[in-house]
Protein backbone atom coordinates (compact mmCIF):
# COMPACT_ATOMS: atom_id res chain seq x y z
CA UNK A 1 0.00 0.00 0.00
CA UNK A 2 1.66 2.78 -0.57
CA UNK A 3 -0.38 5.33 0.31
CA UNK A 4 1.68 7.86 2.77
CA UNK A 5 0.50 8.17 6.09
CA UNK A 6 0.22 11.57 8.16
CA UNK A 7 1.62 10.64 11.56
CA UNK A 8 -1.22 10.10 13.61
CA UNK A 9 -3.00 8.63 11.41
CA UNK A 10 -5.15 5.59 12.65
CA UNK A 11 -3.85 2.03 11.81
CA UNK A 12 -5.81 0.17 14.18
CA UNK A 13 -9.12 0.88 15.50
CA UNK A 14 -10.93 -1.49 17.71
CA UNK A 15 -14.96 -1.00 18.15
CA UNK A 16 -17.42 -3.05 20.31
CA UNK A 17 -15.61 -6.24 19.95
CA UNK A 18 -17.16 -9.05 21.34
CA UNK A 19 -15.86 -12.68 21.08
CA UNK A 20 -16.16 -16.23 22.32
CA UNK A 21 -14.55 -19.73 22.88
CA UNK A 22 -17.90 -21.45 22.01
CA UNK A 23 -20.17 -20.77 24.71
CA UNK A 24 -17.79 -18.70 26.52
CA UNK A 25 -18.06 -14.77 25.96
CA UNK A 26 -14.81 -13.34 26.77
CA UNK A 27 -14.55 -9.84 24.95
CA UNK A 28 -17.52 -7.47 26.35
CA UNK A 29 -16.98 -4.61 23.93
CA UNK A 30 -13.31 -3.68 23.68
CA UNK A 31 -12.79 -0.05 22.40
CA UNK A 32 -8.97 1.24 21.63
CA UNK A 33 -6.87 2.87 18.84
CA UNK A 34 -3.67 2.84 17.70
CA UNK A 35 -2.11 5.58 15.10
CA UNK A 36 0.54 5.00 12.99
CA UNK A 37 4.05 4.42 14.45
CA UNK A 38 2.49 4.33 17.80
CA UNK A 39 2.93 1.73 20.72
CA UNK A 40 0.23 1.15 22.99
CA UNK A 41 -0.03 -1.56 25.83
CA UNK A 42 -2.81 -3.80 26.69
CA UNK A 43 -2.68 -4.19 31.00
CA UNK A 44 -4.59 -6.47 33.24
CA UNK A 45 -5.10 -9.40 34.96
CA UNK A 46 -4.55 -13.03 34.50
CA UNK A 47 -7.72 -13.66 32.74
CA UNK A 48 -8.79 -9.66 31.25
CA UNK A 49 -9.13 -10.76 27.79
CA UNK A 50 -5.71 -9.24 26.51
CA UNK A 51 -4.38 -12.28 25.26
CA UNK A 52 -8.36 -12.55 22.99
CA UNK A 53 -8.18 -9.47 21.95
CA UNK A 54 -4.82 -10.01 20.31
CA UNK A 55 -6.15 -13.43 19.08
CA UNK A 56 -9.89 -11.86 18.08
CA UNK A 57 -8.07 -8.78 15.80
CA UNK A 58 -6.50 -11.88 14.24
CA UNK A 59 -9.52 -13.89 13.44
CA UNK A 60 -8.16 -17.08 15.80
CA UNK A 61 -11.13 -17.31 18.23
CA UNK A 62 -14.62 -18.38 17.66
CA UNK A 63 -17.65 -16.17 17.13
CA UNK A 64 -16.88 -12.28 17.31
CA UNK A 65 -18.70 -9.26 16.24
CA UNK A 66 -18.28 -5.08 16.55
CA UNK A 67 -15.94 -3.84 14.27
CA UNK A 68 -11.79 -4.06 13.48
CA UNK A 69 -10.60 -1.40 11.16
CA UNK A 70 -6.67 -2.24 9.77
CA UNK A 71 -4.98 0.23 7.93
CA UNK A 72 -8.97 1.35 6.19
CA UNK A 73 -10.08 -1.92 5.93
CA UNK A 74 -12.59 -3.80 8.28
CA UNK A 75 -11.71 -6.74 9.29
CA UNK A 76 -14.31 -8.82 11.26
CA UNK A 77 -15.48 -10.79 8.91
CA UNK A 78 -12.17 -11.90 7.04
CA UNK A 79 -10.34 -15.04 7.11
CA UNK A 80 -7.50 -15.34 9.74
CA UNK A 81 -5.10 -15.28 6.69
CA UNK A 82 -6.50 -12.41 5.03
CA UNK A 83 -6.40 -10.42 7.99
CA UNK A 84 -2.09 -11.40 8.09
CA UNK A 85 -2.30 -10.45 4.55
CA UNK A 86 -3.08 -6.61 5.66
CA UNK A 87 0.10 -6.09 7.45
CA UNK A 88 -0.20 -7.85 10.65
CA UNK A 89 2.70 -9.39 12.13
CA UNK A 90 1.78 -12.02 15.51
CA UNK A 91 3.88 -13.30 18.58
CA UNK A 92 1.87 -15.24 20.43
CA UNK A 93 2.43 -15.84 23.68
CA UNK A 94 3.24 -19.46 23.65
CA UNK A 95 6.06 -18.30 21.15
CA UNK A 96 4.79 -20.36 18.80
CA UNK A 97 8.14 -21.42 17.61
CA UNK A 98 7.75 -24.66 15.10
CA UNK A 99 9.38 -27.92 17.03
CA UNK A 100 9.90 -30.19 13.56
CA UNK A 101 11.47 -26.77 11.77
CA UNK A 102 15.03 -25.38 11.93
CA UNK A 103 15.59 -21.83 13.26
CA UNK A 104 16.02 -20.63 9.94
CA UNK A 105 13.13 -22.56 8.46
CA UNK A 106 11.03 -20.49 11.13
CA UNK A 107 12.17 -17.47 10.19
CA UNK A 108 11.47 -18.16 6.68
CA UNK A 109 8.26 -19.51 7.30
CA UNK A 110 5.32 -16.75 7.71
CA UNK A 111 4.81 -15.83 4.11
CA UNK A 112 5.75 -12.10 2.89
CA UNK A 113 2.84 -9.68 3.21
CA UNK A 114 4.28 -6.60 2.08
CA UNK A 115 7.17 -4.61 0.62
CA UNK A 116 9.87 -3.51 3.14
CA UNK A 117 10.56 -6.45 5.47
CA UNK A 118 13.70 -6.69 7.47
CA UNK A 119 16.41 -9.00 5.05
CA UNK A 120 17.90 -12.35 6.49
CA UNK A 121 21.46 -10.36 6.93
CA UNK A 122 19.97 -7.42 8.97
CA UNK A 123 17.44 -9.76 11.27
CA UNK A 124 21.09 -12.02 11.83
CA UNK A 125 22.56 -8.41 13.20
CA UNK A 126 19.82 -7.10 14.78
CA UNK A 127 19.60 -10.93 16.92
CA UNK A 128 23.09 -12.59 16.41
CA UNK A 129 22.11 -15.65 18.56
CA UNK A 130 19.82 -16.62 16.18
CA UNK A 131 22.85 -16.64 13.17
CA UNK A 132 24.35 -18.91 15.47
CA UNK A 133 21.96 -21.39 16.10
CA UNK A 134 19.82 -21.13 12.38
CA UNK A 135 20.47 -24.84 11.75
CA UNK A 136 18.66 -26.21 15.23
CA UNK A 137 15.53 -27.44 15.72
CA UNK A 138 12.76 -24.98 16.79
CA UNK A 139 12.72 -27.43 20.01
CA UNK A 140 16.16 -27.15 20.76
CA UNK A 141 15.84 -23.17 21.62
CA UNK A 142 16.27 -21.62 24.79
CA UNK A 143 13.27 -19.79 26.10
CA UNK A 144 15.32 -16.30 24.84
CA UNK A 145 16.01 -17.57 21.49
CA UNK A 146 12.53 -18.78 21.04
CA UNK A 147 11.54 -15.21 21.74
CA UNK A 148 14.08 -13.44 19.87
CA UNK A 149 12.94 -15.96 16.72
CA UNK A 150 9.45 -15.17 17.47
CA UNK A 151 10.06 -11.57 17.11
CA UNK A 152 12.21 -11.86 14.12
CA UNK A 153 9.99 -14.23 12.16
CA UNK A 154 7.12 -11.31 11.68
CA UNK A 155 10.16 -8.53 11.04
CA UNK A 156 11.17 -10.48 7.73
CA UNK A 157 7.42 -10.59 6.60
CA UNK A 158 6.83 -6.71 5.72
CA UNK A 159 3.89 -6.49 8.53
CA UNK A 160 3.60 -3.17 10.14
CA UNK A 161 1.32 -3.71 12.72
CA UNK A 162 2.86 -5.93 15.36
CA UNK A 163 0.57 -7.75 18.33
CA UNK A 164 3.33 -8.91 20.75
CA UNK A 165 1.56 -11.35 23.76
CA UNK A 166 3.86 -10.99 26.75
CA UNK A 167 7.33 -11.02 25.25
CA UNK A 168 9.49 -10.57 28.74
CA UNK A 169 7.76 -14.18 30.25
CA UNK A 170 9.64 -15.83 31.60
CA UNK A 171 13.03 -13.96 30.42
CA UNK A 172 16.00 -13.17 32.19
CA UNK A 173 16.05 -9.52 33.08
CA UNK A 174 19.46 -9.29 30.77
CA UNK A 175 16.98 -10.60 27.56
CA UNK A 176 14.57 -8.36 28.77
CA UNK A 177 16.34 -5.05 28.43
CA UNK A 178 17.69 -6.60 24.86
CA UNK A 179 13.86 -6.71 23.75
CA UNK A 180 13.36 -3.60 25.28
CA UNK A 181 15.88 -2.01 23.16
CA UNK A 182 14.92 -4.23 20.23
CA UNK A 183 11.08 -2.30 20.66
CA UNK A 184 12.66 1.27 20.74
CA UNK A 185 14.47 0.60 17.73
CA UNK A 186 11.21 -0.76 15.96
CA UNK A 187 9.52 2.51 17.06
CA UNK A 188 12.05 4.73 15.84
CA UNK A 189 11.57 2.16 12.49
CA UNK A 190 8.13 3.87 12.83
CA UNK A 191 6.64 0.09 13.62
CA UNK A 192 2.50 0.49 15.02
CA UNK A 193 3.32 -1.80 18.04
CA UNK A 194 0.56 -3.43 20.41
CA UNK A 195 1.81 -4.57 23.95
CA UNK A 196 0.37 -7.30 26.00
CA UNK A 197 2.34 -7.06 28.93
CA UNK A 198 1.99 -8.31 32.74
CA UNK A 199 5.25 -6.47 33.38
CA UNK A 200 4.12 -3.12 33.81
CA UNK A 201 7.70 -1.54 34.52
CA UNK A 202 8.52 -3.17 30.96
CA UNK A 203 5.65 -1.58 28.88
CA UNK A 204 5.85 1.87 31.05
CA UNK A 205 8.76 3.36 29.37
CA UNK A 206 7.47 2.13 25.69
CA UNK A 207 4.34 2.36 24.88
CA UNK A 208 3.10 5.89 24.36
CA UNK A 209 -0.91 4.84 26.43
CA UNK A 210 -1.92 2.13 28.00
CA UNK A 211 -4.98 0.57 28.15
CA UNK A 212 -6.10 -1.40 31.31
CA UNK A 213 -8.16 -3.74 30.57
CA UNK A 214 -10.87 -5.83 32.75
CA UNK A 215 -13.50 -8.07 32.56
CA UNK A 216 -13.29 -8.30 28.34
CA UNK A 217 -13.42 -4.59 28.33
CA UNK A 218 -11.19 -1.33 28.62
CA UNK A 219 -11.59 0.30 32.03
CA UNK A 220 -9.30 2.88 31.77
CA UNK A 221 -6.72 4.83 29.74
CA UNK A 222 -3.50 6.42 30.72
CA UNK A 223 -1.79 8.36 28.57
CA UNK A 224 2.39 8.28 28.85
CA UNK A 225 2.94 11.51 30.79
CA UNK A 226 -0.24 10.55 33.47
CA UNK A 227 1.21 7.33 34.59
CA UNK A 228 2.91 8.84 37.54
CA UNK A 229 -0.12 10.49 38.78
CA UNK A 230 -2.47 7.48 38.12
CA UNK A 231 -0.08 4.75 40.05
CA UNK A 232 -2.31 3.94 42.59
CA UNK A 233 -5.23 3.16 40.15
CA UNK A 234 -2.88 1.02 37.66
CA UNK A 235 -1.88 -0.94 41.10
CA UNK A 236 -5.46 -1.36 42.30
CA UNK A 237 -6.37 -2.26 38.72
CA UNK A 238 -3.10 -4.59 38.27
CA UNK A 239 -2.63 -6.00 41.60
CA UNK A 240 1.28 -5.10 41.42
CA UNK B 1 24.37 -73.06 4.41
CA UNK B 2 21.37 -72.17 1.97
CA UNK B 3 20.57 -76.00 1.55
CA UNK B 4 20.27 -76.86 5.26
CA UNK B 5 17.76 -74.30 6.05
CA UNK B 6 16.01 -76.20 3.38
CA UNK B 7 15.54 -73.35 0.94
CA UNK B 8 16.66 -72.09 -2.01
CA UNK B 9 18.63 -69.08 -3.31
CA UNK B 10 16.20 -68.30 -5.55
CA UNK B 11 13.57 -69.00 -3.22
CA UNK B 12 14.92 -66.24 -1.06
CA UNK B 13 14.99 -64.04 -4.03
CA UNK B 14 12.15 -64.33 -5.55
CA UNK B 15 10.11 -63.79 -1.84
CA UNK B 16 12.47 -60.57 -1.25
CA UNK B 17 11.13 -59.35 -4.51
CA UNK B 18 7.59 -60.00 -3.52
CA UNK B 19 8.04 -58.56 -0.03
CA UNK B 20 9.95 -55.27 -1.82
CA UNK B 21 6.58 -54.92 -4.25
CA UNK B 22 4.11 -55.07 -1.60
CA UNK B 23 6.40 -53.18 0.56
CA UNK B 24 6.33 -50.13 -1.92
CA UNK B 25 2.74 -50.38 -1.99
CA UNK B 26 2.67 -50.18 1.93
CA UNK B 27 5.29 -47.03 1.47
CA UNK B 28 2.98 -45.43 -0.75
CA UNK B 29 -0.28 -45.86 0.82
CA UNK B 30 0.72 -45.10 4.29
CA UNK B 31 2.66 -42.03 3.14
CA UNK B 32 -0.65 -40.88 1.42
CA UNK B 33 -2.35 -41.79 5.12
CA UNK B 34 0.91 -39.71 6.73
CA UNK B 35 0.29 -36.74 4.56
CA UNK B 36 -3.58 -36.83 5.49
CA UNK B 37 -3.60 -37.80 8.86
CA UNK B 38 -0.99 -34.79 9.53
CA UNK B 39 -2.90 -31.93 8.35
CA UNK B 40 -6.05 -33.06 8.62
CA UNK B 41 -5.95 -34.76 11.75
CA UNK B 42 -8.16 -37.68 10.43
CA UNK B 43 -7.12 -41.05 9.71
CA UNK B 44 -9.06 -41.67 6.40
CA UNK B 45 -10.55 -45.04 6.10
CA UNK B 46 -11.46 -44.46 2.24
CA UNK B 47 -7.61 -44.69 1.39
CA UNK B 48 -8.24 -48.42 0.16
CA UNK B 49 -10.92 -47.18 -1.53
CA UNK B 50 -9.86 -44.44 -3.35
CA UNK B 51 -6.16 -47.28 -3.90
CA UNK B 52 -9.29 -49.24 -5.77
CA UNK B 53 -10.78 -46.54 -7.53
CA UNK B 54 -7.17 -46.26 -8.95
CA UNK B 55 -7.04 -49.49 -10.86
CA UNK B 56 -10.09 -49.51 -11.92
CA UNK B 57 -10.40 -46.21 -13.00
CA UNK B 58 -7.83 -47.57 -15.46
CA UNK B 59 -9.50 -50.65 -16.13
CA UNK B 60 -12.50 -48.71 -17.05
CA UNK B 61 -10.09 -46.68 -18.99
CA UNK B 62 -8.56 -49.67 -20.98
CA UNK B 63 -11.43 -51.76 -21.60
CA UNK B 64 -14.74 -49.98 -20.74
CA UNK B 65 -14.66 -46.09 -21.44
CA UNK B 66 -15.03 -46.84 -25.84
CA UNK B 67 -17.76 -49.20 -25.86
CA UNK B 68 -19.74 -46.02 -23.65
CA UNK B 69 -18.84 -43.44 -25.37
CA UNK B 70 -19.61 -45.53 -29.06
CA UNK B 71 -15.96 -45.87 -30.20
CA UNK B 72 -14.84 -49.15 -29.38
CA UNK B 73 -11.24 -48.49 -30.61
CA UNK B 74 -10.73 -46.24 -28.36
CA UNK B 75 -8.89 -46.73 -24.90
CA UNK B 76 -6.92 -45.32 -22.76
CA UNK B 77 -3.20 -46.59 -22.61
CA UNK B 78 -1.35 -47.67 -18.92
CA UNK B 79 1.18 -44.65 -19.40
CA UNK B 80 -1.93 -41.94 -19.55
CA UNK B 81 -3.46 -43.81 -17.17
CA UNK B 82 -0.79 -43.14 -15.05
CA UNK B 83 -0.93 -39.62 -14.70
CA UNK B 84 -4.95 -39.49 -15.56
CA UNK B 85 -6.46 -41.80 -13.04
CA UNK B 86 -4.47 -40.17 -9.88
CA UNK B 87 -6.05 -36.60 -11.32
CA UNK B 88 -9.14 -37.57 -11.36
CA UNK B 89 -9.58 -39.36 -7.97
CA UNK B 90 -6.98 -37.13 -6.52
CA UNK B 91 -10.00 -34.38 -7.96
CA UNK B 92 -13.08 -36.93 -6.22
CA UNK B 93 -10.82 -36.80 -2.96
CA UNK B 94 -10.86 -32.72 -3.06
CA UNK B 95 -14.33 -32.35 -3.36
CA UNK B 96 -15.08 -35.18 -1.05
CA UNK B 97 -13.25 -32.85 1.25
CA UNK B 98 -14.34 -29.68 -0.02
CA UNK B 99 -17.98 -30.82 0.49
CA UNK B 100 -17.87 -33.18 3.84
CA UNK B 101 -14.43 -33.98 5.58
CA UNK B 102 -14.59 -29.93 5.44
CA UNK B 103 -17.67 -30.03 8.24
CA UNK B 104 -15.97 -31.96 10.53
CA UNK B 105 -13.16 -30.36 11.24
CA UNK B 106 -14.23 -28.66 14.55
CA UNK B 107 -15.89 -32.08 15.82
CA UNK B 108 -14.04 -35.14 17.58
CA UNK B 109 -11.43 -36.90 14.47
CA UNK B 110 -13.78 -40.03 15.37
CA UNK B 111 -16.20 -38.18 13.03
CA UNK B 112 -13.99 -38.18 10.48
CA UNK B 113 -12.91 -41.86 10.75
CA UNK B 114 -16.89 -42.74 10.77
CA UNK B 115 -17.38 -40.75 7.65
CA UNK B 116 -13.96 -42.01 5.56
CA UNK B 117 -14.71 -45.52 6.55
CA UNK B 118 -18.70 -45.06 5.39
CA UNK B 119 -17.37 -43.66 2.39
CA UNK B 120 -15.38 -46.67 1.90
CA UNK B 121 -18.33 -49.23 2.51
CA UNK B 122 -20.40 -47.43 -0.32
CA UNK B 123 -17.72 -47.01 -2.92
CA UNK B 124 -16.65 -50.59 -2.47
CA UNK B 125 -20.28 -51.67 -2.40
CA UNK B 126 -21.32 -50.05 -5.69
CA UNK B 127 -18.27 -51.30 -7.13
CA UNK B 128 -19.13 -54.64 -6.04
CA UNK B 129 -22.97 -54.36 -7.63
CA UNK B 130 -21.10 -53.02 -10.85
CA UNK B 131 -18.47 -55.81 -11.20
CA UNK B 132 -18.87 -57.96 -8.78
CA UNK B 133 -16.11 -59.62 -6.61
CA UNK B 134 -14.43 -62.02 -9.21
CA UNK B 135 -11.82 -59.47 -10.46
CA UNK B 136 -10.65 -58.05 -14.27
CA UNK B 137 -7.51 -58.41 -15.72
CA UNK B 138 -5.51 -55.64 -16.53
CA UNK B 139 -2.44 -56.36 -19.21
CA UNK B 140 0.98 -55.40 -18.21
CA UNK B 141 1.88 -52.34 -20.64
CA UNK B 142 3.86 -53.63 -23.43
CA UNK B 143 7.06 -52.02 -23.18
CA UNK B 144 7.29 -53.80 -19.54
CA UNK B 145 6.50 -57.12 -20.36
CA UNK B 146 8.92 -60.17 -20.35
CA UNK B 147 11.90 -60.48 -17.74
CA UNK B 148 15.72 -59.88 -16.89
CA UNK B 149 16.78 -63.08 -16.85
CA UNK B 150 20.16 -63.74 -13.94
CA UNK B 151 21.69 -66.31 -15.48
CA UNK B 152 24.09 -67.14 -12.47
CA UNK B 153 21.29 -67.86 -10.11
CA UNK B 154 18.47 -69.32 -12.87
CA UNK B 155 16.14 -66.42 -11.90
CA UNK B 156 13.71 -64.40 -13.68
CA UNK B 157 12.58 -60.60 -13.00
CA UNK B 158 9.72 -59.49 -14.32
CA UNK B 159 10.05 -56.10 -15.46
CA UNK B 160 6.70 -55.16 -14.61
CA UNK B 161 7.64 -55.65 -10.84
CA UNK B 162 11.00 -53.90 -10.87
CA UNK B 163 9.42 -50.64 -12.63
CA UNK B 164 6.46 -51.17 -9.84
CA UNK B 165 9.49 -50.44 -7.06
CA UNK B 166 11.69 -48.69 -8.86
CA UNK B 167 8.04 -46.02 -9.66
CA UNK B 168 7.44 -46.27 -5.94
CA UNK B 169 10.79 -45.71 -4.73
CA UNK B 170 10.82 -42.47 -6.70
CA UNK B 171 7.48 -41.46 -6.02
CA UNK B 172 7.68 -41.46 -2.22
CA UNK B 173 11.50 -40.06 -2.52
CA UNK B 174 10.01 -36.65 -4.53
CA UNK B 175 7.26 -36.64 -1.63
CA UNK B 176 10.40 -36.79 1.12
CA UNK B 177 12.16 -34.13 -0.44
CA UNK B 178 9.18 -32.23 -1.35
CA UNK B 179 7.89 -31.92 2.22
CA UNK B 180 11.58 -31.62 3.52
CA UNK B 181 13.26 -29.36 1.36
CA UNK B 182 10.49 -26.82 -0.36
CA UNK B 183 8.98 -23.84 1.10
CA UNK B 184 5.41 -25.26 0.63
CA UNK B 185 6.98 -28.36 2.46
CA UNK B 186 7.68 -26.36 5.23
CA UNK B 187 3.96 -25.14 5.61
CA UNK B 188 3.32 -28.77 5.66
CA UNK B 189 4.96 -29.55 7.94
CA UNK B 190 3.96 -26.51 10.27
CA UNK B 191 0.74 -26.99 9.63
CA UNK B 192 0.88 -30.34 11.10
CA UNK B 193 2.08 -28.82 14.03
CA UNK B 194 0.49 -25.75 14.65
CA UNK B 195 -2.17 -24.84 11.88
CA UNK B 196 -4.03 -21.81 13.68
CA UNK B 197 -0.84 -19.79 13.76
CA UNK B 198 0.32 -21.02 10.10
CA UNK B 199 -2.68 -19.21 9.32
CA UNK B 200 -2.60 -16.19 11.56
CA UNK B 201 1.00 -15.61 9.83
CA UNK B 202 -1.05 -15.59 5.86
CA UNK B 203 -0.67 -18.86 5.05
CA UNK B 204 -4.64 -19.80 3.45
CA UNK B 205 -4.53 -23.33 5.68
CA UNK B 206 -7.75 -24.56 4.26
CA UNK B 207 -6.53 -25.19 1.06
CA UNK B 208 -3.66 -26.05 1.82
CA UNK B 209 -5.56 -29.04 3.73
CA UNK B 210 -7.64 -29.61 0.63
CA UNK B 211 -4.04 -29.62 -1.12
CA UNK B 212 -2.42 -32.47 0.92
CA UNK B 213 -6.17 -34.21 1.13
CA UNK B 214 -5.89 -34.31 -3.13
CA UNK B 215 -2.42 -35.49 -2.97
CA UNK B 216 -2.39 -38.39 -0.43
CA UNK B 217 -5.64 -39.86 -2.58
CA UNK B 218 -3.52 -39.01 -5.58
CA UNK B 219 -1.32 -41.32 -4.12
CA UNK B 220 -3.50 -43.93 -3.70
CA UNK B 221 -4.79 -44.10 -6.95
CA UNK B 222 -1.31 -44.32 -8.47
CA UNK B 223 -0.55 -46.96 -6.60
CA UNK B 224 -3.81 -48.53 -7.77
CA UNK B 225 -2.91 -48.12 -11.37
CA UNK B 226 0.86 -49.86 -10.49
CA UNK B 227 -1.16 -52.85 -8.64
CA UNK B 228 -3.75 -53.13 -11.58
CA UNK B 229 -1.75 -55.28 -13.87
CA UNK B 230 0.15 -57.84 -10.76
CA UNK B 231 -2.73 -57.89 -8.64
CA UNK B 232 -6.91 -58.40 -10.01
CA UNK B 233 -8.39 -54.78 -10.50
CA UNK B 234 -11.19 -56.18 -7.94
CA UNK B 235 -13.30 -53.94 -5.79
CA UNK B 236 -11.96 -55.85 -2.56
CA UNK B 237 -8.38 -54.92 -3.29
CA UNK B 238 -8.37 -51.95 -1.43
CA UNK B 239 -9.99 -53.17 1.85
CA UNK B 240 -7.34 -56.49 1.30
CA UNK B 241 -4.12 -54.20 1.66
CA UNK B 242 -5.26 -51.51 3.68
CA UNK B 243 -5.62 -53.46 7.24
CA UNK B 244 -1.86 -54.21 6.51
CA UNK B 245 -0.87 -50.63 6.00
CA UNK B 246 -2.70 -49.76 9.24
CA UNK B 247 -0.48 -51.73 11.02
CA UNK B 248 2.30 -50.00 9.02
CA UNK B 249 1.62 -46.44 10.03
CA UNK B 250 0.88 -48.08 13.60
CA UNK B 251 4.49 -49.21 13.45
CA UNK B 252 5.70 -46.41 11.74
CA UNK B 253 4.35 -43.51 14.17
CA UNK B 254 0.98 -41.25 12.70
CA UNK B 255 1.89 -38.57 10.93
CA UNK B 256 5.84 -39.27 10.06
CA UNK B 257 6.60 -39.07 6.62
CA UNK B 258 9.81 -41.17 6.51
CA UNK B 259 8.80 -43.19 9.33
CA UNK B 260 5.78 -44.65 6.98
CA UNK B 261 8.02 -45.01 4.11
CA UNK B 262 11.06 -46.97 5.63
CA UNK B 263 8.45 -49.01 7.72
CA UNK B 264 6.33 -49.62 4.30
CA UNK B 265 9.13 -51.04 2.61
CA UNK B 266 11.07 -52.84 5.58
CA UNK B 267 7.81 -54.76 6.74
CA UNK B 268 7.08 -55.74 2.68
CA UNK B 269 10.27 -57.41 3.06
CA UNK B 270 10.29 -58.70 6.63
CA UNK B 271 7.08 -60.34 5.46
CA UNK B 272 8.84 -61.75 2.24
CA UNK B 273 11.54 -63.44 4.62
CA UNK B 274 8.84 -64.56 6.52
CA UNK B 275 7.56 -66.16 3.24
CA UNK B 276 10.95 -68.11 2.92
CA UNK B 277 11.36 -69.04 6.38
CA UNK B 278 8.11 -69.91 8.03
CA UNK B 279 5.19 -69.31 5.24
CA UNK B 280 2.71 -70.16 8.16
CA UNK B 281 3.58 -66.52 9.99
CA UNK B 282 3.63 -64.56 7.16
CA UNK B 283 0.07 -63.22 7.27
CA UNK B 284 0.29 -62.16 10.65
CA UNK B 285 3.97 -61.06 11.39
CA UNK B 286 3.60 -57.43 10.81
CA UNK B 287 0.62 -57.20 13.52
CA UNK B 288 2.85 -59.37 15.68
CA UNK B 289 5.15 -56.61 15.04
CA UNK B 290 2.93 -53.92 15.79
CA UNK B 291 2.18 -55.49 18.70
CA UNK B 292 5.45 -55.29 20.12
CA UNK B 293 6.36 -51.57 18.95
CA UNK B 294 3.03 -50.54 20.65
CA UNK B 295 4.07 -52.23 23.61
CA UNK B 296 7.39 -50.74 23.63
CA UNK B 297 6.90 -47.56 21.74
CA UNK B 298 3.51 -46.49 21.85
CA UNK B 299 4.20 -43.40 19.44
CA UNK B 300 5.48 -45.39 16.50
CA UNK B 301 9.35 -46.07 15.34
CA UNK B 302 9.47 -42.61 13.91
CA UNK B 303 6.46 -41.46 16.07
CA UNK B 304 7.47 -38.38 18.33
CA UNK B 305 6.75 -39.21 22.08
CA UNK B 306 4.26 -36.70 23.50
Amino acid sequence: MPEAHAPGTEYLRVTDLHAFYGEAHILHGMDFVVNRGECVSLLGRNGAGRTTTLRAILGLTGRRSGSIMLNGREAIGMASHRIARLGVGYCPEERGIYASLSAEENLLLPPVVASGGMSLEALYAMFPNLAERRASQGSRLSGGEQQMLAIARVLRTGARLLLLDEITEGLAPVIVEKLGEVIRRLREADYTIVLVEQNFRFAMPLADRHYVVERGRVAEVVGKGEVEGRMEMLHEYLGV
Amino acid sequence: MFELLGITPQGLVAQLLVGLINGSFYAMLSLGLAIIFGLLNIINFSHGAQYMLGAFAAWIGATQLGAWIGNPEFSIGYWPALVLSPLLIGASGIVIERTMLRRLYHLDPLYGLLLTFGLALVIEGMFRHWYGISGENYEVPESLTGAFRLEGIGLALPKYRLWVVAASLAVCFASWVFIERTKLGAYLRAGTENPALLQAFGVNVPLLITAAYGYGVALAAFAGVLAAPIFQVSPLMGSNLIIVVFAVVVIGGMGSIMGSIVTGIGLGLIEGLTKVFYAQASDVVVFVIMAIVLLLRPAGLFGRET
